[in-house]
């Protein structure tokens, strides 16, 4: 083993605890990590990517435990060290930094103790830690970098708390930090400033790193290398550059290839819009949200709304559905107002209008069967039963591509993620609806189920003529399925247009903003992005 | 140093009695319900033993006991022999049969109690969170307000307004603890009416009847029946306390609380019969407890998990 | 600082309201009183014209409204009236034990609160260790055991042998260490019975707070597990446990009733139960007055407290 090898993993095997048995997480993974070198660990959800991470430290979770292989630190076994001799390590040579900041940082302390604690303990004196830190939140673009230390968590915002949080990592000068999804939570043009500041920090420093994410695009700006874990086994690790360029494994293929489904471009639309919002202010109690909102939606076109959280993009849907009636202003339906509160609507005017929401785990009432609660808005609003009803469920069920035999009588825990958005996409279209508002109906699923969905959305748009209203903060979710773009900041309209206008510039300067923070495959775009600003 | 020894004996008895109760079950319940068998610890399986002995107990106690609820069959405190296996209290009447009535009685006062408290909060409780707004902002105050007064204090002073009877005892402690439950519903509820297939419910224009049985209700029921058991256990303590205090369940009725409060002055010489019904008590409520907290445990467990 | 003041301002007015709101509900409550309380005080035998006087004595002749207020005004100048059975001035029946049920509380709370608190930090930390599984069925069990129940088994281990009196008589005169030796069942009996409660809610609170991200992130950092409890989970812990502390106490107030009869100890709890089988209205009415006020205030206070250990809640954006 050379003496540049700071980390090295052998066949390694984690078991977490399901009751009263052991299951495999990581299944005999190896890694071989150099100093100074940043390695991305990519993986969909339960792919086990934070258990390895965690594992370079010598740390299982609780409910987890470590049953083989080895790993070593810098010529230290990690697996029969003491816990005082690991304890040692973290902070000082091994850190880590959270995907939420917000609930990884004691909110009972302020910042700048938060991260004189490791330094003090290995020696230093508080107020040359202090000195440090002053000097790291500025390499960090903190604002106000004096200062901002004595604040308390909670008073600084999430983007800010992800870059203390790096900073407090590299206290100590750490020989390899273990980021697991640092910018997950983050919205794309917060996203930008902490990748840029974390990318400069290890490489000034000469850290090496572990990257953990499930974002390729994101990957490919900081890693050297990038290893691809599948349900914990190792599926391929190769040179950032090489892999984009050409991977092997057939999954990595997939994953490479989500990204290329596109809807083909409709022509411009014509004739009376199906709906129309016109000049919408609305909020709750003192909060203004919407200010003077106004577009407009055609049968059988998508319209996406794009805007990062805040901007009041799902606000507009819930003033269409009528559970917040607005201040001023109207929702024009085929020509016809609609009563502001939905439960002055008619049934024929709920059932015109269907829902799919982000999170089918809670869109699902959990202890129904797929019978009921696809049979149901069938059963209500168009007057069905018995063989009738049995019938329609099975035709939903096989429109949706679920074997209706196996699936009809299952309930929603018996489902995978995409099965179930499937089931939410069954639900609005037993309505018989002319309008479904998809609130970020793909942002909870791993790629590859994305594609899947967003497809079958597509067909049955074409089949049934149905207008989308898509509610989304992800660009390419955008560039795949829009035909119509509204973008929103603030509450406000900021611009909107057919597809083809939007994504051509000249645009308005948010929108400028927002299209370039989408991280792209290329491993140069990052510099080349800071580079032009 | 009697008392003990017996109690270690018995918690020693206790252990390969609930472990081949645990061991049956497994073998008589069809597949999947003997997997849940199977992984619930052993004191569940405890619990789940002595709960059925009382229900048997409760329903055929003509049977097995030896001799009327009220009569006096024979002198004062008689010690125990093989007539009176248990001895007799302070009128002369069997106290193992008295044991054995008390079963019916006091359990079957707290269980009605409990039930009653239930389906007033319950409904209550569920109904403010779904509706919301100034109607759940009243009854919600108004609860606070009650629960301010302590519920022993309260039943207390009910129970001197409403003097003490079966129906008087078990209309009050029903409403003091309806507010209980009240709480508890509402909260559990509060939690389910936020999730989005409550909003798709609502928007499809379901009724608020709908809305409660078949989106919120089953949702709430897991947390809802733990809440009945720890419900039950409080109901059946302080009913025990207010007979023991001499407000509760009156004379001749056969209950365990004013069975200890008859007899108490054997305990100072050293008998310990009277502690039998006390232990009764203890026992049921352990019963009790020892589910509630594995069906709790259980649900979060599989909460974590999905 | 302002705003936290504000807050406590708002709590203190909050709690004075709901004082208020129970004295109504108290009262009211002998509103529901069915007949009259002159008749029923009376009985059978009673012939109209003496109800009539006894009415106007008591003021039972005036509009509910001017009888609360009058009461009320009283009981703030620490005037509860006079007892229906005894016709003596229901302070001077309390004052007294009023003092002996606050020392048997206090006496107990003192070994509760520390012997639960280590209790529940320790079964917390040693999460399903050999210690926990007995801590925890102990004090399951101990839970369900009725008051009177482990009153009895105190008196039949300790006081049957002559080590402890299973009755206290206890005299202004005694000195602390006397008193102390007295009472030592009863407050024991509470003891038991409290410490199972707080232990287990002290236990699911810190267990709760363990598994937070900042703790995990803590153990990353490399810091000791003692300095993790010290520094990192127990300031966030203060607030939980207040909660508990005070939600114990408070259940003190309605576990020394049952005791109090028990040991024959001259306390409120004894005179309350003594006159609901009288049907002391009067009398009844003024304890539970005074034993929901304890209970209102005990809350009160932990909620300030609890605030003012909130960073979140003391420091504002």
């Amino acid at each position: 083993m050379s003496s540049d090898v700071l980390l090295q993993i052998r066949d390694l095997q984690i078991e977490g605890r399901a009751g009263e048995d052991w299951l495999p997480i990581i299944k005999g993974v190896n890694l071989t990590l150099k100093r100074g070198e940043v390695l991305g660990l990519i993986g969909e959800s339960g792919a086990g990517k934070s258990t390895l991470g965690l594992a370079a430290m010598g740390f299982a979770r609780d409910g987890c435990r470590i049953s083989g292989g080895e790993i070593n630190f810098d010529g230290i076994d990690l697996r029969t060290a003491s816990e005082r001799a690991k304890r040692n390590l973290r902070g000082q040579r091994i850190a880590y930094v959270a995907q939420s900041a917000a609930a990884s940082f004691n909110p009972a302390h302020k910042l700048i103790d938060q991260y004189c604690e490791v330094p003090v303990l290995g020696g230093m004196s508080r107020s040359k830690a202090a000195d440090e830190a002053v000097t790291l939140y500025r390499k960090m673009q903190l604002p106000d970098p004096e200062d901002i230390g004595f604040r308390y968590p909670h008073q600084v915002s999430g983007g800010q708390l992800q870059r203390a949080m790096t900073a407090m990592a590299m206290a100590c000068h750490p020989d390899l930090i273990i980021f697991d999804e640092p910018t997950t939570a983050l919205d794309v043009t917060t996203q930008i400033e902490v990748l840029a500041a974390i990318r400069d920090i290890v490489r000034d420093f000469n850290t090496a790193a572990i990257y953990i994410t499930h974002d390729l695009a994101v990957v490919a700006q900081m890693a050297d290398r990038i290893k691809i874990l599948l349900r914990g086994d190792e599926v391929e690790e190769a040179d950032t550059r090489a892999m984009l360029a050409a991977p092997k494994a057939e999954y990595t293929k997939s994953l490479w290839a989500v990204r290329s489904f596109t809807r083909p471009e409709q022509p411009p639309a014509e004739g009376a819009p199906l709906v129309s919002v016109q000049g919408v202010t609305a909020g709750y109690g003192k909060a203004q949200i919407l200010h003077d909102v106004s577009f407009d939606i055609h049968p059988g076109r998508t319209v996406a709304v794009v805007g990062e959280s805040g901007s009041g993009k799902s606000t507009v849907a819930r003033v269409i559905t009528g559970l917040l009636p607005p201040r001023e202003g109207q929702v024009v339906f085929d020509g016809q107002p609609l009563p502001p509160d939905y439960r002055a609507r008619t049934r024929d005017q709920l059932r015109q209008c269907q829902m799919i929401y982000q999170m089918a785990d809670t869109a699902l009432n959990p202890k129904l069967p797929l019978r009921e609660l696809i049979g149901r808005p069938a059963q209500m609003y168009l007057g069905l039963k018995g063989r009738a009803l049995d019938a329609r469920v099975r035709d939903l069920l096989a429109l949706i591509e679920l074997e209706p035999d196996q699936y009809i009588d299952r309930l929603p825990s018996e489902l995978s993620g995409g099965q179930k958005q499937r089931i939410g996409i069954a639900r609005a279209l037993a309505a018989e609806p002319r309008l479904i508002i998809c609130d970020e109906v793909t942002s909870a699923l791993d790629q590859i189920v994305q594609e899947g969905i967003l497809k079958l959305l597509d067909r049955l748009q074409r089949e049934f003529g149905l207008a989308y209203m898509f509610i989304t903060h992800d660009l390419s979710t955008v560039r795949a399925i829009a035909d119509d773009v509204v973008v929103m900041q603030l509450g406000r309209v900021v611009e909107q247009g057919p597809k083809p206008e939007m994504f051509t510039p000249p645009h308005a300067p948010y929108t400028d903003l927002l299209l370039s923070s989408v991280p792209e495959m290329d491993p140069d775009w990052l510099t080349r992005l800071l580079a032009a600003r | 140093m009697n008392v003990l020894i017996f109690l270690v004996l018995a918690i020693a008895a206790s252990i390969p009695l609930s472990y081949a109760f645990r061991a049956g079950l497994v073998r008589v319940l069809p597949h999947e319900k003997a997997l849940v068998a199977r992984d619930m610890p052993l004191t569940a399986a405890f619990g789940i033993m002595v709960i059925g002995v009382y229900v048997i107990v409760a329903f055929a106690a003509p049977l097995l006991a030896p001799f009327p609820e009220r009569a006096v069959v024979g002198s004062q405190f008689q010690p125990w022999d093989s007539t009176y296996l248990l001895g007799t209290d302070r009128l002369g009447r069997d106290m193992l049969s008295r044991l054995i009535y008390g079963a019916r009685n006091t359990v079957g006062i707290a269980f009605a109690t409990t039930a009653l408290a239930f389906v007033v909060g319950a409904l209550l409780g569920i109904w403010a969170a779904l509706r919301g707004g100034w109607l759940d902002q009243l009854l919600s105050r108004f609860v606070d307000a009650l629960m301010a007064i302590p519920s022993l204090i309260f039943s207390l002073l009910l129970l001197t307004i409403f003097g003490t009877s079966v129906l008087t005892l078990i209309l009050v402690i029903a409403a003091v603890d309806a507010t209980r439950v009240y709480r508890i519903a509402r909260s559990v509820s509060q939690g389910v009416v936020v999730m989005d297939y409550i909003e798709a419910a609502r928007l499809r224009g379901e009724g608020n009847w709908y809305l409660i049985r078949h989106e919120i209700l089953p949702n709430a029921l897991a947390p809802l029946v733990a809440e009945f058991g720890l419900r039950f256990c409080f109901v059946f303590l302080t009913i025990s306390s207010l007979s023991f205090l001499g407000l509760g369940i009156q004379p001749p009725t056969a209950d365990w609380g004013s069975m200890v409060r008859d007899n108490a002055t054997l305990i100072t010489f050293g008998d310990m019969t009277p502690l039998m019904p006390a232990g009764a008590i203890a026992l049921l409520t352990v019963a009790v407890n020892f589910v509630v907290d594995w069906q709790l445990y259980r649900a979060s467990g599989l909460k974590e998990q999905g | 600082m302002h705003a936290v003041l504000m807050m406590i301002l708002q709590r203190l007015g909050l709690g004075i309201l709901t004082l208020f709101v129970v004295s109504v509900v108290i009262f009211g409550a002998t509103e529901l009183l069915p007949g009259d309380l002159a008749s029923s005080l009376l009985g059978q035998s009673a012939t109209p014209e003496t109800v009539a006087a006894l009415r106007q004595q008591m003021g039972l002749d005036q509009p509910a409204p001017v009888r609360y207020w009058t009461w009320l005004t009283g009981v703030v100048q620490g005037d509860f009236g006079v007892s229906l059975a005894t016709r003596r001035p229901i302070s001077d029946m309390m004052s007294m034990r009023l003092g002996n049920t606050v020392f048997l509380a206090l006496y107990a709370a003192a070994i509760a609160v520390p012997l639960s608190l280590v209790l529940g930090i320790l079964a917390a930390l040693w999460r399903n260790s050999l210690f926990d599984r007995v801590a925890n069925a102990g004090a399951l069990s101990a839970i369900s055991f009725p008051e009177f129940f482990v009153a009895y088994i105190l008196i039949f281990l300790l006081a049957q042998s002559g080590v402890f009196p299973s009755m206290v008589r206890i005299s202004p005169a005694m000195g602390l260490t006397d008193k102390l030796y007295v009472t030592f069942l009863p407050a024991l009996t509470l003891t038991l019975v409290v410490t199972a409660h707080m232990m287990r809610m002290t236990r699911a609170a810190i267990i709760n707070l363990m598994a937070s991200p900042y703790i995990e992130m803590a153990r990353l950092k490399g810091v000791s597990p003692l300095r993790i409890v010290l520094r990192h989970a127990l300031p966030n812990a203060l607030a939980p446990i207040i909660n508990v502390v005070a939600l114990n106490l408070a259940y003190l107030i309605t576990g020394v009733v049952v005791v109090e009869v028990v040991f024959v100890y001259p306390g409120l709890g004894q005179l309350m139960v003594d006159s609901v089988a009288k049907r002391d209205i009067a009398v009844v009415q003024a304890i539970a007055l005074i034993f929901a006020s304890a209970y209102v205030l005990l809350n009160l206070t932990a909620d300030v407290l609890s605030t003012l250990t909130n960073p979140r809640l003391m420091r504002r954006k």
